[in-house]
């Protein structure tokens, strides 16, 4: 009799637990895609809204400003002295620009840029080889930044310290286009399509 | 409908099933494992470059005095990799592994970051932050005073070297001072340059030119293993195995223990340990008895080969009646375990060979040998006539550079300059040597020096550190009240001092470099600033400047603004060339003709030393002015200390007052340090007799003092010696250094050489008996 009854008990009320599964489910996913990506980034401005597309119609091209060296090291972020070339002296009236000059130009101080792809210590990368050799084209890793008016805000991992352009915008790790992400996998992916050394040493030296 | 137990564990299940397609723990493990990579201090901080524009910059490497062109790769201001500059004499791009981590001593811990003023006791660690003129204000304060007290002359300077303008300026300022005590630290080039002075009546450094000679002899020199200019000498070991191939060359290796260079030699002779210049008389005995000798060279330009009478009529000894009559192969044999057959043979060789070399100097040469072995070992090469000649020695001058002003003494200075020195060099004790460092502790300790020392200025050198019989030292140097030391470093001897004026390193400074050891060519490198000072420190030459200008009654003597004006007037016509190359050398120079060479009294090489009878040593015995074996007695009886300790000194621990950078540790075997331990190497044979097994812990006695070890065993070394790596247990700087090991000069005590008064203890006696 006892044991009938509890089985009746159990069938009435699992439609119910059900329901808290469902709930538990729900929330986690929740937290998982939406609440957990907004957790895991700090948001941080660049120290001067830098319009590329301007720079970009006024110079022409990416080297202008990231430029290879004589001895093939690739130049990466223009240092103030890039700057000075052409904004010794305001060109407009933007407040950007002023702030370009009375905080880092006038004191002589280098502008300390987030940089959205900056890789990990143990990784070694050469510009040379991918974009002299590889003829690789700027966008194929930094997407279309050239044609970008406004910087966007710099969301830093605060486990990791590095920008989240690395892991990718779409925090379950997909992606559309070759510059969505900049993990190893992304590397390794293109180094197997074209049939590149794979050896760890070739990247960690 | 309320949650309950069961409502509650589902909720659970659902949650966790919803993480596990989520994002989340995915991303947070890679999140943690990249986060993990960035662990700072947690073991070692792994620095990474900065990127940027690259500049090369061109120096001269001063981490031994070596005097390699170096080009260090900048990015800004930081260097990040020191390389071998391409085309220089010296080195030509090569670079040995101290030279390659020197990043460290300019980066690395234990930094002294500006002007330190003891604030607790000597060596407690507690220390006062203070400015320069204040620092400057009271050291010379304190020395005018000692001078105003008519105590001059009881302030002594310990230089790492005594050639080049900074350990002059050291010089120059105790002479304007009044105190004749400027002791520079010892080495093997101590010895040979006061045999040349006595053989060839020059001032000057011995030259070996080791890239043409085709016959090397080497006395126990470690011409792999640091020895002399050691890239240079690297690179003619290169040179000699290409042609050793073809039959054209050939090194000899006299030596205890089967070191780097031995392995690498055509042939070992595992000699007793001391008995080199034994072995070098006995072949003496070999060329003289078969007439192999140097008709030529011996007849018309040496004195003292033969019998010679002096003015008084009295016949005294030449070599070869010395030499023939003690020197017998059967008794050298006895004495150095060499069999006659060999010693024979070896001598025969070198004889006969194209370009013979004899090399002398102990591993570095960081200890001198003998001056009666460096006669003997160097008369070798005299006898093949080698001596000026391509692949032979010579005696290289100085580079000429624009003197300095004399010297204003005022009546202080004088007085306290005719004061004999401290340790006894020059005075009747010792006439013909320049400097004892060796001497202090002993005379200290005892309160048997002609007077106490007052101060002390320490610069380029560890004392506390690199002297034999460590705990002596440490005892004679805390009895100085005033101590100063010029470190860059928080160096053993630094931490004992009252002030520490922290100069500029390496790559932050001008410095000129004189000709290394052992070099063929007279040569003057420049050591330049490659990059800003990182700390708050000085030109140790601007320091000894503005001391000079501050004390009383001397500033006449320092009418320099600054060191780089001074170091810039002393090059003189040669600034230009150094500045644009690097480097000065002598491309005129090439060793005398026989007949001009020698600027001894009778114009001639002289076997008999005159130099040290005018010098006011008088002897009875002929044998005591010619090259001689005189057996070293090492302190403690062979029935307590039935070993004998040798130091094993090697390119992979620098040993000198330039503390060995941490990378370098890391390159030594785990059968020379493991965790904090260092092993000692002992034969098997000799390991058996004690129940000692590999890696067995034992402690190693030795009449100065005894150490914890664990021994690793070695066929390479002769049974009977105990061979202890040098360079370890240091007890300063940072934690990557401090505690790994132990250092060998707290075991091996000192030996007097009769005549120099210089330390020649090449070892010690000992026992190692195992714990359990």
């Amino acid at each position: 009799m006892s044991a009938q009854h509890e089985k009746k008990e159990s069938a009435a009320s699992s439609p119910i637990v059900i329901v808290f599964f469902i709930i538990g489910l729900a929330v986690s996913l929740f937290v998982g895609w939406s609440i957990f990506p907004k957790l895991l980034y700090s948001q941080k401005k660049q120290p001067i809204d830098f319009s590329h597309s301007i720079h970009l119609d006024a110079v022409g091209d990416c080297e202008s400003c990231h430029f290879f060296r004589e001895d093939g090291s690739f130049s990466g972020i223009p240092e103030l002295s890039n700057c000075v070339e052409c904004h010794e002296e305001a060109q407009g009236e933007d407040p950007e620009e002023i702030k370009l000059i009375e905080n880092y130009i006038e004191p002589n101080k280098e502008i300390p840029w987030l940089v959205y792809s900056r890789q990990p210590d143990c990784v070694f990368f050469s510009h040379a080889a991918h974009v002299k050799m590889g003829e690789l084209e700027c966008k194929t890793c930094h997407g279309m930044i050239g044609e970008s008016d406004h910087v966007e805000i710099y969301e830093e991992n605060r486990i990791t310290g590095y920008s989240r352009n690395i892991w990718g915008k779409s925090i379950g790790g997909f992606k559309s286009n070759t510059w969505d992400r900049m993990k190893m996998d992304d590397c390794a992916e293109c180094h197997e399509e074209h049939g590149t050394n794979q050896a760890c040493f070739v990247c960690h030296k | 409908m309320s949650l309950g137990r069961r409502g509650f564990l589902q909720f659970c299940l659902g949650a966790g099933a919803g993480i596990t397609f989520s994002p989340l723990p995915w991303k947070l493990m890679d999140d943690i494992s990249i986060w993990s990579q960035t662990f700072r201090g947690i073991p070692i901080e792994v620095p990474v470059p900065p990127v940027g524009e690259v500049n090369i910059e061109k120096s001269v490497c001063t981490l031994c005095p070596g005097g390699c062109g170096i080009s260090v790769r900048k990015i800004k201001n930081r260097a990040v990799k020191i390389e071998g500059a391409e085309g220089h004499p010296i080195n030509d791009g090569g670079i040995c592994i101290l030279g390659v981590a020197g990043l460290y001593q300019l980066y690395g811990g234990a930094r002294v970051k500006g002007p330190l003023k003891r604030a607790g006791n000597r060596g407690e660690g507690k220390w006062e932050e203070i400015s320069w003129s204040a620092a400057i204000s009271e050291i010379s304060k304190k020395l005018s005073q000692i001078r105003r007290n008519g105590s001059a002359h009881t302030v002594a300077c310990i230089s790492g070297k005594d050639r080049g303008t900074v350990p002059q300026l050291f010089k120059r300022l105790l002479t304007a001072y009044g105190s004749p005590n400027f002791i520079s630290m010892p080495s093997s080039e101590d010895t040979e340059r006061l045999g040349l002075k006595l053989m060839q009546g020059e001032d000057a450094s011995v030259g070996y030119d080791l890239e043409n000679a085709r016959y090397i002899l080497s006395f126990g020199s470690g011409l792999i293993d640091g020895w002399g200019s050691p890239v240079r000498v690297f690179r003619a070991n290169s040179a000699w195995r290409e042609e050793a191939v073809k039959g054209l060359a050939k090194v000899v290796q006299i030596e205890p223990r089967l070191s780097n260079t031995a392995a690498k030699a055509d042939r070992w002779v595992p000699i007793a340990p001391g008995t080199e210049a034994a072995l070098a008389l006995g072949f003496a005995h070999v060329i003289i008895k078969e007439r192999r000798y140097n008709k030529n060279f011996v007849m018309n330009h040496c004195f003292g080969f033969e019998d010679w009478t002096d003015n008084s009529g009295k016949v005294h000894k030449g070599l070869k009646r010395m030499v023939l009559k003690d020197y017998s192969p059967d008794v050298v044999s006895e004495i150095t375990g060499i069999s006659v057959s060999k010693i024979v043979a070896l001598a025969r060789e070198f004889a006969r060979a194209k370009r013979p070399l004899a090399v002398c100097g102990r591993g570095k040469g960081s200890t001198p040998e003998g001056l009666q072995e460096f006669m003997a070992i160097y008369a070798l090469n005299t006898l093949v006539g080698n001596i000026n000649k391509t692949g032979g020695v010579r005696a290289l001058p100085e580079v000429r550079t624009t003197a300095w002003p004399g010297v204003a003494q005022d009546a202080i200075a004088k007085r306290g300059m005719n004061q004999p020195r401290f340790d006894r060099a020059g005075t009747k004790a010792f006439p013909v040597t320049e400097s004892l460092f060796n001497q202090l502790s002993g005379l200290m300790n005892t309160g048997k020096g002609a007077y106490t020392l007052s101060a002390l200025l320490v610069y380029g050198a560890n004392p506390y550190y690199t002297a034999h019989d460590k705990a002596a030292v440490a005892e004679a140097l805390d009895s100085i009240p005033f101590i100063v030391s010029f470190s860059s470093h928080m160096d053993e001897t630094a931490q004992h001092a009252d002030f520490i004026l922290p100069s500029h390193t390496n790559l932050e400074r001008y410095e000129d470099v004189p000709t290394p050891a052992g070099l063929n060519v007279p040569i003057i490198g420049l050591s330049r600033p490659v990059v800003d000072p990182e700390y708050d420190t000085k030109h140790v030459g601007d320091t000894v400047i503005a001391l000079g200008k501050s004390i009383d009654g001397i500033a006449d003597s320092f009418v320099w603004d600054d060191y780089e004006s001074l170091l810039k007037e002393t090059m003189g016509g040669k600034w230009d060339t150094l500045i644009g190359e690097g480097y000065w050398k002598d491309a005129g120079y090439s060793p005398a003709a026989w007949s001009s060479g020698f600027k001894t009294p009778s114009g001639k090489f002289e076997f008999f030393a005159t130099g040290l009878y005018r010098a006011g040593i008088r002897s009875h015995n002929d044998n005591d002015y010619l090259p001689r074996y005189k057996p070293v007695v090492l302190e403690g009886d062979p029935g307590s200390y039935p070993l004998v300790l040798i130091p094993i000194e090697s390119t992979r621990l620098a040993d000198g007052a330039v503390a060995n950078p941490p990378y370098l540790t890391k390159t030594v075997a785990d059968t020379v340090l493991k965790n904090n331990d260092i092993f000692v190497e002992v034969n098997p044979k000799t390991a058996a007799a004690y129940g000692l097994s590999e890696g067995a812990v034992a402690m190693l006695k030795t009449p100065t003092g005894e150490v914890k070890v664990r021994t690793h065993m070695y066929e390479g070394v002769r049974p009977g010696v105990v061979a202890i790596p040098t360079g370890l247990g240091h007890s300063a700087y940072d934690d990557y250094l401090s505690g790994k090991g132990v250092n060998a000069n707290e075991v091996i005590g000192t030996v007097e050489d009769p005549i120099s008064g210089l330390d020649i203890a090449w070892g010690s006696r000992a026992s190692l008996v195992g714990i359990i």
